[in-house]
């Protein structure tokens, strides 16, 4: 399978810190397990895992706005919508082949991205939330507007047929789409760890710290902030696109507020800033929820926030924080002690 | 160094994966279904926007265990699992799977919303599981064509809106309609149900006016509507604007025959707040019998519907009509299994569902009944016409049908 080019991307992901041979390994296995698990998995659990990678892309997405360029989103299940509704759009009238709208996704949104960003320059911190948060609003609205109604199908949405995998492969839809979605997952995660260590990088965070600073440095804060916003959407149409084709179905009850909320607990949940945390907050989106309704679910509501406030009191910085903390643990218990 | 090792057995998994999906292809007929149980699966909005139709799957499961508790259905013990998807059709999409593939349930049942019904149509069919029963008014859950497996239950919206157009040939042919309506399926619905009522009188219509659920308020297209000159106002609008639209036509003092959509019939959430004297004399339609209408003080249905939610749901709202709801097209299932006893199968069940014929419910008034055939997935299309007396609902005339042949 496509173990090559994960591993190195893992090798890219090593930012220069010491533990970095124990980081490698540790990407290493998680792809592995990841690659190994749908081979013993029911095709139902494979479908929740496949959701659980495409809520991760979208949250990768998320967190190159938030995480290293500092600027906040509550409207990121807008783009989600775009991106679902152009592959939906291209599939069931231009006919196209579900593999070539996830590029056309990417384009759409990373424009509506950058379109979006550019008025949203003058906005700051909570301001800004509170803008992409009306985007959030809008956009199930602006679905059902009838002017698009013919593309859009409306309230009644549109229903996508799956693909089957291709070349006679062996493998069950739920397996095939779920491979496929690792794959365009690894290969945006290797972009991203890249583009966070490259000059590009070092720009957005430069500006997220002290934005007078990176101006002084001659970083045009302008183009970096819309380019960054841009991206982000773009991670997030092309997770859009991806959840369309496996849910098979588009509708505008599907992209509520309520998405943009659950990315951006996932993001909190996974560690603001740490990429990989993007999985573990996709595995919240997905699974705590159906805890919370096991425990009761009259009160699924109620036990899913206690949860959330359970981790934000437990782990404040998210996933990223405590993984930070448990290696620096060990590290300073492996080494004698003076240091510190 | 076990690389070998691991791709044999990936290979060999994966053998054995095909082979099991092959397996599980060939549709097992008697899934969720042994000799002493049937497990039932229902999806429903305990949390999010739509959390108050929960009262539907918990009167759906207290009456599944008060048929449990009088022995179950053909000697076989009701499993009813049900699972929240916050009214998401992606979430409903995966809740549906976990029923069918992991709990493996016999059918889904109940299941509520337009959108999230919608997004598991296709794949219930290719599972040739029943879908039975969902909870909407979209005309589109009876295509037997289509989708053999698939079944409404409530009159829907375009059967409601032929009704009216019924009542008004028979009875104000020379009316001049003014429509006000939602623009979305819902209200679409309801307007080429009046349509195609009205047939090639459909020029009855004069005017018609949408509002999206977005406007603040309904008053300018109230004065669009009265300024067309029409006496006929047909509402249809969720409660909130159905009020507002009652409203001002008094305000305006636009004195028109009024006809409401069940959807809003409510008295506290639409005529109380539109004003007792403005609504005197609208007309709407229902198919449920009120549970607050002291006519039915005495009636046998009544009684046993009390009965039983004062012994399985007593924390449920009995002003409320989801606890009707609920129980009637529990009885409704209830009907279906028995009728299904000698074959006792997927299709059998959905043989048996597309073969009720006159079959009464408790909760039903005089004379509206369940009717299904081969290809006609509708199973309640009578209406019963009720108008306002300033107080409550009064029943008025004979029940109308409104199904396709009359």
């Amino acid at each position: 399978m496509s173990v090559r080019e994960e591993s190195s991307a893992i090798t890219a992901a090593g930012k220069p810190v010491s533990r970095f041979g124990a980081r490698n390994w540790a990407g290493i296995v998680v792809v592995l397990v990841l690659a190994a698990l749908p081979l013993f998995l029911a095709n139902f659990t494979i479908f929740q895992l496949t959701m659980m990678l495409i809520y991760a892309i979208a949250i990768l997405g998320l967190n190159l706005l938030t995480g290293i360029n500092g600027q906040f989103s509550l409207g990121h299940g807008a783009f989600y919508a775009i991106g679902a509704y152009t592959a939906a759009i291209l599939m069931e009238d231009a006919g196209l082949a579900y593999g070539w709208t996830l590029p056309a996704a990417g384009i759409v949104c990373f424009l509506s991205g950058f379109l979006f960003g550019l008025p949203a320059l003058r906005l700051e911190g909570i301001y800004l939330a509170l803008a992409t948060f009306g985007l959030a609003v809008a956009m199930p609205q602006f679905l059902k507007l009838s002017v698009i109604e013919p593309w859009t199908g409306g309230v009644q949405g549109i229903v996508i047929t799956k693909p089957d995998a291709p070349f006679g492969l062996p493998l069950s839809q739920d397996q095939w789409l779920y491979y496929f979605t690792l794959v365009v997952g690894l290969l945006l995660y290797w972009f991203a760890v890249n583009l966070v260590s490259s000059r590009s990088g070092r720009a957005l965070m430069a500006i997220r710290d002290n934005p007078l600073a990176a101006r002084a440095m001659g970083v045009n804060n302008a183009l970096y902030k819309s380019l960054a916003f841009g991206v982000s959407a773009a991670f997030t149409g092309i997770a859009g696109a991806l959840g369309a084709i496996v849910v098979q179905f588009v509708a505008p009850d599907s992209f509520t507020f309520f998405l943009s909320v659950a990315l951006f607990v996932g993001l909190v949940v996974g560690g603001v800033g740490w990429l990989p945390g993007a999985l573990v907050g996709g595995a919240f989106v997905v699974f705590v929820p159906n805890v919370a309704e096991h425990f009761n679910k009259a009160l699924a509501g109620a036990v899913y926030g206690v949860i959330l406030i359970l981790l934000i009191y437990l782990m404040p910085t998210g996933a990223g924080g405590l993984v930070r903390k448990v290696a620096d643990f060990i590290g300073r218990r492996m080494k004698s002690r003076p240091d510190r | 160094m076990t690389r070998t090792n691991s791709r044999l057995a990936i290979l060999g998994v994966l053998a054995a994966a095909t082979a099991l999906t092959v397996v599980a292809a060939s549709a097992d007929e008697t899934t969720g279904i042994t000799d002493k149980t049937i497990k039932i699966g229902n999806i429903m909005p305990y949390s999010g926007p739509a959390s108050a139709y929960s009262q539907i799957a918990k009167t759906d499961a207290a009456y599944m265990k008060m048929l449990n508790d009088n022995g179950g259905v053909c000697g076989r013990q009701i499993e009813f699992i049900s699972y929240d998807d916050g009214y998401s059709p992606p979430k409903t999409v995966e809740q549906a799977r976990k029923l069918v593939e992991s709990d493996q349930v016999a059918l889904i049942f109940n299941s509520l919303g337009t959108g999230t019904n919608t997004a598991i149509q296709k794949y219930m069919n290719a599972k040739k599981t029943p879908q039975l029963f969902v909870a909407t008014g979209a005309s589109k859950f009876g295509d037997p064509e289509h989708f053999p497996w698939t079944m409404g239950w409530q009159p829907d919206y375009v059967s409601e809106g032929k009704i009216y157009a019924r009542y008004l040939l028979k009875n104000m042919p020379d009316a001049k309609i003014a429509v006000l309506y939602q623009n979305d399926d819902y209200g679409k619905d309801y307007l080429a149900g009046l349509k195609a009522g009205l047939g090639d009188k459909a020029s009855m219509i004069v005017a018609e006016q949408p509002y999206e659920t977005s406007d603040p308020t309904v008053d300018s297209q109230m004065v669009n509507l009265k300024g067309s000159g029409a006496d006929v106002f047909f509402n249809v609008a969720t409660p909130k604007f159905a009020a507002q639209a009652i409203k001002k036509a008094a305000e305006l003092g636009w004195k028109p025959a009024q006809l409401l959509n069940s959807v809003s019939n409510s008295v506290g959430a639409v005529l109380k707040p539109a004003g007792f004297e403005a609504s005197k004399g609208v007309i709407s339609a229902l198919y449920l019998k009120d549970s607050q209408d002291p006519q039915w003080k005495d009636d046998e249905g009544m009684k046993k519907w009390n009965a039983f939610m004062d012994k399985y749901y007593p924390d449920g709202d009995k002003n409320s009509s989801f606890t009707v709801y609920g129980y009637s097209v529990s009885q409704t299932l209830e009907k279906v299994l028995e009728g299904a006893c000698d074959d006792f199968t997927h299709s059998g069940i959905m043989k048996s569902a597309a073969n009720m014929k006159n079959v009464d419910l408790d909760l039903t008034p005089p004379g509206i009944q369940v009717n299904t055939s081969a290809t006609d997935f509708y199973p309640l299309q009578d209406m019963q016409l009720i108008k306002f007396d300033g107080e409550r609902w009064q029943p008025f005339g004979e029940v109308v049908s409104g199904a396709d042949t009359q």
